[in-house]
């Protein structure tokens, strides 16, 4: 029998961040930067040497061992209904494990320096160390609830650390922001719960999965218990991975330190709802309806959110609208049933896209804190390592042949195309979303990178980065483009996809993975046509930006209404504060508050205590000592109580009370 | 008889007796007055804890109990009990009282001996309602508990204290009439006060209860508890006490007074009138469900921090009656559960809101903003408190709410999902204000130099924050105390009859047993032609 020591101690890996950020946020403040990190960094670290401790023991696990659950106490229990602290490992627990620990703690390592000469300090490593336990908790949950635990923690994170600069307005709101639309998407997530502890009596993962697994699937287009139960999932999923309409809250949270857009809001929270799309792979594959819905609203959010891309001045925006459309492709895959692809993408992503937020923020750095791109550019020779790993990440993102993106879009994008419902279309659009973030990924660069410096020499002091931070830079962009070679062998057609064989055992049979030489032939063509799209973005933004400097700016002006709107985000946060927000400040303050509460109810009381003074009154006259009023006081006296004593005779069939 | 002896009278009476002794203190030595007051508290909370082994796990009736004869025409006795329900109540009274004191420390200047002495009065008489098993005793403490209200709203309170107490007052006593004349019906149909033996002859089938005279009997008993939660439309009361009354009374109002409305439906209301309460569910449901989204909705828009507060309470408090209304037992765990967990966050939001104005002298929202700056460690718990109060995971407010929604979904989707939206309002509440009295730049010259939290503080803080935690990720060790009772109370409202609930030509009284001690008088017949 062999000894897991880290799998019979699951907890210890959550447990070690949840300490640093205790010991962070009750002693750090008075305790020097060095010591802060050192425990920030150290709890985090020693988390991921656990968890990669707790991959090698569950990589001798048997089959029948997974997944390998871990429960600790009965959290809540009240009638049949029992949520217990219960943790689990199973292949995308692995895959999550790795992720969320591994750039977790390069991320740590990079805001060292990052936020060296910050205020706060402390603070931000207790929030970043808090993030850091919730997320793991998310991903380790054996229940729904433990993991809406985790869910809502990683929220909170979230909020706490764009709001980090409190003292900011805009970034205040964002945090507040973001705290709101998530909830709106918890609404539906708790909904989902509810009704699937009603259908299957538990929320606990193995059970729950395997009740629904003995279930018949449903039709196409019938709203039975699996789509309803998915789709008020998928809308927590929306809320947390920003999808549309709920992804209004990310671009906004750019407002907090670049670190943590790179590890919150890029590599990790957001993108806890695929993985709970696809942990929750069951009951969707039993929903063809609510998958068609994901796959449709997925397609739909990385078009969209890449267009808007297309204009963004600031760096940081235009990579927050690049994450949004990004988690658009992982929602494809899982709405295509190609669960292993999305979770592919989710991590390659992880890998190119903190790198691309840690790149930006070394440029950030480098010019003294500005953001926008139209005052940067010609920095390529200045921070030469920052602009070489910010290239591989861009090379890796705009999917160029053997970098990591590479490989998984091309997974997400070849199942798509095979999807029985609607697959061509979806392919259409997924095709044309990667044209656009060639394009604007190699717009930020030339525009950032290369041209004529358009800041003043004088005033600005680029610097390349200090090694605590260029070191977690080089990290990522060796993953940026080995992460995707699982895949390797399968593309060459000389062996398997190692990702999606590894988490087979979880997907099944739903896997569309190719494995005869004629999809295989399919997809290199398929693979063929990705890069050529994808140089053709390179090609355009080249000429645009590059060689025709002045061009981007006739364009907007000779197309200034989608210009504008672009820019303008579609006015989408117009429109919410028009149709949502101000009416509901309007109606609760002048009707429900004033008119109801204040005029309607307490006007009533009043007026009621006012009457029974004036009533008071009138009967005081009354007492007027004159005989004759009182005689007719006594006979109204005298009929009202006759009239009480025979009311049941005089009321038809009295006693027979219906 | 339970070692314990009269765990239950002494309870009821020790801060009776303290408040005795703290009356023979001279009403200028301020400082032995605030001590003996703490001493008193402390030892109350203290004696409260034993009562926890005297409710085993799993015990659904009462326990405890004391018997005593006092007046034998009408037949009024001391009988008390206590079951898992009312356990944890009583010890969050005691808890809160105990914080109330030490947060008077130095607030209450004024007539400070009679300020604890009302407390302390005001404790009692929460006690002696939580125990009563005798509707007459229960009454009256009922009514005891008013008084010394009124009196912390009416003396200690801010400008327009006397329009609040008397408001108060007189809603409070339109629910008590009601209330009062049920509990006359009852003892002329049954020639009895005593709680359990009602029951009795109400499962017995030895008292029946014609469908009307149920319904009305069940709005007598209703109307009082609704108006004492309160449930929407009934609530107006409540913003004008909460902003005139000193902190501890905000704090003893919102953290318990409440939650006797409450108390009274799941104590009285569903197991006397079971088919009364199934008929007129959907409507208090509806109710419950406009009170959970428009006092979140009249919350958001309020420019007083302290109004804010109250109008949360109400859309919390909506929760509970709807949790209590679906007749679930998840949900009904997840009412009292709530109960408790909406008592310790508001009660710790008014004490933080009270610190605050301990410091400026104003509810406005707008006096304040940029507050993290001056005093980070009050910001830090006033947020840790507000999470617990939107009901994040791993707090205490999660729980209730999430048992109650889940419990209710069970029965009827609809009222869960409706009520469900309460949750996102609840974020959009109290995040804003949040934001706006503590993050930014300082924008009044005066805050820019108010103290932090003081050591005072920090103790009340620190201890509200620890009970916050345990109960957020220790729920079990308070819902398995009172699974067996909230299951009790939906097992003495039986099965769901049939509408039609026929009034018996007799009365029928078994003879030969315990009920032949009901008098005939019992007939039902006269009551229900009547």
């Amino acid at each position: 029998m062999p000894i897991h020591p880290i799998l019979d101690y699951l907890w210890i890996i959550p447990l070690l961040p949840l300490l640093g950020a205790a010991v962070n946020g009750l002693f750090g403040a008075e305790w020097p930067n060095k010591i802060v990190s050192a425990v920030a960094v150290g709890s985090t670290g020693l988390s991921f040497a656990a968890a990669l401790e707790a991959v090698r023991e569950f990589t001798q696990l048997s089959p029948e061992q997974i997944p390998w659950i871990k429960q600790y106490f009965s959290w809540i229990a009240a009638g049949t209904f029992r949520a217990g602290f219960d943790l689990q490992v199973d292949q995308l627990t692995v895959v999550m494990l790795m992720v969320v620990t591994g750039v977790g703690w390069l991320i740590h390592i990079y805001s060292i320096g990052y936020m060296a000469h910050e205020g706060g300090y402390y603070r931000f490593f207790s929030f970043l160390n808090l993030f850091m336990f919730f997320m793991l908790i998310l991903v380790m949950a054996a229940n729904y609830v433990l993991l809406f635990v985790g869910w809502e923690g990683v929220g909170l994170s979230s909020y706490l650390l764009i709001g980090f600069y409190f003292l900011k307005k805009s970034a205040a709101d964002a945090g507040k922001k973001a705290f709101i639309v998530n909830r709106i998407g918890d609404f539906g997530f708790m909904l989902g719960m509810f009704l699937l502890f009603r259908t299957f009596g538990t929320l606990d993962f193995v059970a729950l999965f395997d009740k629904a697994g003995h279930w018949p699937a449903e039709a196409m287009g019938q709203l039975g218990t699996f789509t309803i139960a998915c789709l008020l999932l998928f809308m927590g999923a929306c809320g947390k991975s920003a999808q549309l309409p709920l992804y209004v809250w990310l671009p906004d949270a750019m407002e907090g330190p670049t670190p943590v857009s790179a590890l919150i809001h890029a590599a990790t929270m957001v993108t806890a709802g695929v993985y709970v799309v696809a942990r929750s792979h069951m009951l969707f594959t039993h929903a063809p309806t609510a998958m068609l819905v994901v796959a449709v609203v997925g397609c739909a959010t990385a078009f969209f959110a890449a267009t808007i891309g297309l204009v963004q001045t600031d760096i940081k925006r235009v990579l927050a609208y690049s994450t949004v459309s990004q988690l658009g492709y992982m929602f494809l895959a899982c709405g295509v049933g190609a669960f292993s692809a999305g979770i592919f993408h989710l991590m390659t992503h992880a890998f190119f896209k903190a790198l691309l937020f840690l790149a930006a923020g070394s440029v950030i750095h480098a010019m003294g804190g500005e953001q926008d791109m139209r005052r940067m550019g010609g920095l390529s020779s200045k921070i030469r390592w920052t602009y070489l790993t910010m290239l591989t990440a861009t090379l890796a993102i705009a999917g160029a042949p053997f970098f990591a993106g590479f490989f998984s879009k091309d997974a997400i994008l070849f199942s798509a195309f095979q999807s029985a419902n609607g697959g061509h279309v979806l392919y259409a659009f997924g095709l044309l979303t990667a044209l656009l973030t060639s394009f604007y990924m190699f717009r930020l660069i030339f525009l950032t990178f290369h041209g004529k410096p358009r800041y003043d020499e004088h005033k600005v002091h680029v610097h390349e980065s200090p090694w605590s931070m260029l070191g977690p830079l080089v990290i990522l962009a060796v993953l940026s483009i080995f992460g995707g070679w699982f895949a390797l062998p399968s593309m060459l057609g000389t062996g398997r996809d190692y990702f999606a064989n590894f988490l087979g055992p979880l997907f099944g049979a739903g896997e569309s993975v190719a494995v005869e030489p004629a999809a295989q032939a399919l997809e290199l063509k398929f693979a063929g046509v990705a890069v050529f799209t994808a140089l053709m973005g390179f090609v355009i933004a080249f000429w645009f930006y590059l060689r025709q400097p002045g061009k981007p700016e006739q364009l907007a002006k000779s197309m200034k209404g989608a210009y504008t709107t672009l820019l303008n985000k579609y006015y989408v946060d117009e429109l919410y504060a028009a149709v949502i927000v101000k009416p509901l400040l309007w109606i609760s303050t002048n009707f429900l508050w004033k008119t109801v509460d204040v005029a309607g109810i307490d006007g009533a009381v009043n007026g009621i205590a006012d009457n029974a003074r004036a009533i008071g009154d009138t009967v005081r006259q009354t007492q007027s000592g004159n005989t004759r009023s009182y005689a007719v006081w006594v006979v109204v006296g005298a009929l009202v109580v006759i009239a009480a004593i025979f009311w049941p005779l005089l009321r038809p069939a009295a006693g027979m009370v219906p | 008889m339970h070692p314990a002896g009269h765990l239950l009278s002494v309870l009821v009476f020790f801060p009776a007796l303290g408040a005795l002794a703290l009356l023979l203190l001279r009403g200028d030595d301020h400082v032995w007055i605030r001590r003996l007051a703490l001493t008193i508290s402390i030892a109350e909370f203290l004696l409260s804890l034993l009562l926890i082994p005297g409710v085993p796990i799993g015990a659904a009736h009462y326990q405890l109990e004391e018997f005593a004869k006092w007046i034998n025409v009408p037949p009024i006795n001391y009988h008390l009990g206590v079951d898992g329900i009312s356990l944890f109540l009583v010890i969050l009274t005691t808890f809160l009282t105990l914080i109330s004191v030490i947060a008077s420390w130095k607030s209450i200047e004024r007539r400070v001996k009679e300020f604890f002495v009302t407390l302390l009065l005001l404790e009692v008489g929460i006690i002696g309602v939580f125990f009563s098993l005798d509707l007459f005793l229960f009454f009256l403490f009922w009514e005891v508990m008013l008084i010394p209200m009124a009196f912390l709203i009416g003396i200690w309170g801010h400008e327009r204290r006397i329009y609040a107490a008397v408001k108060f007052v007189l809603y409070t006593m339109t629910g008590s009439i009601l209330m009062l004349v049920g509990i006359i019906w009852l003892y002329n149909a049954t020639g009895t006060f005593d709680l359990p033996k009602i029951q009795q002859f109400l499962q017995s089938g030895a008292l029946v209860l014609p469908a009307r005279t149920e319904m009305i009997l069940f709005l007598a008993f209703f109307l009082a508890f609704a108006i004492k939660v309160p449930l929407f439309p009934l609530h107006t009361w409540l913003p004008d006490a909460h902003v005139e009354a000193p902190t501890a009374g905000s704090v003893i109002l919102a953290g318990v007074l409440l939650k006797l409305g409450t108390y009274g439906m799941i104590r009285f209301c569903l197991p006397l009138f079971p088919n009364a309460s199934r008929r007129f569910a959907p409507a208090v449901a509806l109710l419950a469900i406009i009170g959970v989204i428009y006092g979140a909705l009249v919350a958001l828009v309020q420019p007083n921090l302290k109004k804010l507060v109250a109008y949360s309470s109400v859309s919390h408090l909506g929760f509970v009656v709807l949790g209590i209304f679906a007749f679930n037992p998840i949900s009904m765990q997840g009412a009292v559960f709530q109960m408790l967990a909406h008592g310790i966050s508001t009660g710790a939001l008014f004490l933080l809101v009270g610190m605050l104005y301990d410091r400026r002298h104003t509810f406005e929202i707008s006096e304040y903003g940029g507050l993290a700056t001056p005093m980070p460690k009050l910001a830090a718990f006033f947020l840790f408190v507000v999470l617990s109060s939107l009901g994040l995971p791993m707090l205490n407010g999660f729980v209730g709410e999430f048992l109650i929604l889940l419990g209710t979904y069970q029965m009827h989707w609809k009222w869960a999902a409706w009520a469900a939206l309460g949750v996102i309002l609840s974020a959009c509440y109290l995040l804003w204000s949040y934001q706006r009295v503590f993050f930014g730049e300082v924008t009044r010259e005066k805050n820019r130099t108010l103290p932090d939290a003081s050591p005072r503080e920090k103790w009340i803080l620190v201890s509200v924050a620890v009970v916050t935690l345990w109960m957020g990720i220790g729920s079990i060790s308070f819902t398995r105390r009172f699974a067996a009772s909230c299951q009790n109370v939906l097992d003495q409202m039986g099965p769901e009859q049939a509408q039609e609930a026929v009034a018996p030509a007799k009365p029928a009284v078994p003879s030969g047993n315990a009920l032949a001690a009901v008098p005939e008088k019992i007939s039902l017949e006269r009551t229900a032609s009547r």
